[in-house]
């Protein structure tokens, strides 16, 4: 991370906020609470608007005076015409995803940029955990056994990484995290819990 | 004696006191211009009455606009002339509720072409008679401007929200995309972009039931003893069945028996629902006219925001800077959420600020006059959220 502001952000959250540029317009589809929009609003003077499926989340957002429409990730992207958006976020959602091969076309449909994070099964501690446990992993990174998780669709930082190249995504930054800090890239598909990436077609 | 029975009374004595038994309570403003209609017509003379609620900033940036439904009325948040019963919205409207008058100067009036004030088929013609079925055929757009006209007359240039369920939200969008810059906010609740076929279908039942009472007359049962109450109950039975849920009226009612404990093998109100709809039907007429409810519900079906706009919806709000917020409920079978999404997806097209959500609520279409924390944290939250 090029500062250490992260206006109270995640790590992923903080690194996306840092890099959208002022006053883009951003999707931000899983947008949850809205704490990132509303520093994209505020801090970055973005017009931004978000996802989200949870009518919970979506009052609190609205109640923030955010731009958010319930719906579904899955499916709601194809509501938005061609390059809607300068930005299109997508914040550790691609791994609950039905198809997230498809999701990854319509986030750079919408977008003239995407950014992609989740959580990283290849982590050295979900990899211990499946080899010597013998059983789906529970980790810090990955909390909820394997029957009631909302990951359904677990990707590794390869995998992500093949599948960009699969559909022609150029991948023009990475950003990988343990222990909620910024780690160097070397040897991310061991050492990271997460990974931010930033893509462009 | 019912509203319609004593202005008929008033009419057969020589006191043409149609709306000026009205003004008793609210303002009435007279639209100084011939109000020019989508069917080609005029409205010449035109009166629009009106409730406010809350003091009007200095710089006027705090006036809201709340749309009523189709047989609603101006009395948001303060008790009935005829009926007694408290303002529809009160729940939502008052100091420190979710439209908070604290804050806000509401602003709450008649739509033409009903029956509390406002110019309609009971008002008098330029001959001093009732208009009845002269009176001409108006849209929602028709409705939404008078509601201009009379924003002009209180010089209010631009509206901090414009508000409404239902009809009332089909007026809000009207309103945001023909005049976008007369609002900033817009909050469409239970509302459709276009009368469905069923919605079509329902409102012809009505409409059929009021033509089909002898004592409708061609509308003209204004001076005359009998008046279609028996139509107006029964279209108002109908369509209060499609503002209802199943899972609510099975909740209210079930099968339940009224106050016996048998079936009498006749046709009496046997069951609580019967007995219930009889009531609500019978409670309309005191205070509806039923050429106006065949003037509104006709507005109504001819509504097709798309149409308007060379049939795409997303062209009605083109370039709109207004912040929109749609709510829908889960229940709601006439307007359903899938029509909120419908608007919600041509908003997204257009590029506009849109927020929607679906709330869960037992209550059907009717959700959103009733107890809703969640309905109450979202308007709260969308009025006061910060324009950023």
């Amino acid at each position: 991370m090029t500062t250490s502001t992260t206006w109270g952000l995640r790590p992923d959250l903080a690194v996306i906020a840092h890099q959208v540029k002022s006053g883009s317009r951003v999707l931000d589809i899983g947008s949850g609470d809205g704490d990132l929009m509303e520093v994209l609003e505020t801090q970055k003077r973005c017009d931004a608007r978000g996802i989200e499926i949870d009518p919970v989340l979506v009052e609190r957002c609205v109640s923030r005076g955010l731009s958010v429409v319930q719906g579904d990730a899955n499916t709601d992207l194809a509501d938005y015409p061609d390059k809607a958006f300068d930005y299109a976020i997508l914040s550790q959602t691609l791994q609950t995803a039905i198809r997230p091969d498809l999701i990854l076309d319509e986030l750079l449909r919408v977008g003239s940029r995407a950014f992609v994070s989740f959580p990283n099964f290849a982590h050295w501690r979900t990899r211990t955990a499946l080899l010597l446990g013998g059983r789906m992993p529970v980790t810090r990174a990955l909390p909820v056994s394997w029957y009631a998780t909302d990951n359904i669709h677990h990707v590794t930082v390869e995998d992500f990484r093949d599948l960009a190249k699969s559909k022609s995504a150029h991948i023009e930054r990475s950003w990988f995290f343990a222990d909620e800090r910024a780690i160097s890239p070397i040897g991310a598909n061991w050492r990271a819990e997460f990974a931010v990436f930033e893509l462009s077609r | 004696m019912s509203f319609f029975r004593w202005c008929r009374a008033c009419l057969g004595t020589g006191f043409i006191l149609v709306q000026s038994y009205v003004l008793n309570n609210s303002t009435t403003f007279q639209i100084p211009e011939p109000l020019p209609l989508d069917s080609g017509q005029v409205l010449i003379g035109a009166q629009i009455a009106f409730e406010t609620y809350g003091e009007l900033a200095p710089d006027k940036s705090n006036a809201v606009l709340i749309c009523h439904a189709l047989t609603g009325d101006q009395y948001l948040a303060s008790d009935h002339p005829i009926t007694g019963k408290p303002g529809w919205w009160e729940r939502m409207v008052g100091p420190r509720k979710p439209i908070d008058t604290d804050q806000l100067h509401v602003i709450c009036a008649n739509v033409i072409g009903s029956c509390m004030g406002s110019t309609g088929p009971a008002s008098e013609a330029e001959d001093g008679k009732p208009y009845a079925m002269r009176f001409p055929v108006i849209t929602i757009r028709d409705m939404v401007r008078g509601l201009i006209a009379l924003l002009d007359g209180l010089g209010i240039e631009q509206l901090h929200t414009v508000v409404g369920g239902s009809m009332g939200g089909m007026q809000a969008l009207s309103l945001a995309a023909n005049w976008p810059d007369r609002a900033a906010r817009a909050l469409v609740i239970a509302s459709t972009a276009r009368h469905s076929a069923q919605n079509i279908a329902f409102h012809e039942v009505g409409r059929q039931a009021i033509m089909a009472d002898p004592a409708w007359a061609d509308g003209n049962y204004y001076a005359s003893e009998a008046s279609p109450d028996n139509g107006l109950a029964v279209a108002r039975m109908a369509a209060h069945i499609t503002y209802l849920s199943e899972e609510g009226l099975t909740a209210k009612f079930g099968r339940r028996l009224q106050d016996r404990s048998f079936k009498s093998f006749g046709f009496d109100a046997d069951f609580q629902v019967e007995s219930y709809l009889r009531y609500q039907g019978s409670g309309f007429t005191q205070r509806f006219d039923a050429n106006s409810y065949l003037y509104i519900t006709r507005a109504m079906d001819y509504f097709d925001l798309a149409e308007e706009h060379g049939g795409k919806l997303g062209d009605a709000f083109a370039g709109s800077s207004t912040r929109f917020c749609l709510i829908s409920f889960d229940t709601d079978w006439l307007y359903p959420t899938a029509e909120s999404r419908h608007i919600v997806h041509a908003l997204n097209a257009a590029g506009a600020r849109v927020s929607f959500v679906e709330l869960s609520a037992p209550n059907g279409h009717d959700s959103f006059l009733l107890e809703h924390e969640q309905l109450d944290r979202v308007v709260k939250g969308f009025l006061a959220g910060v324009q950023l």
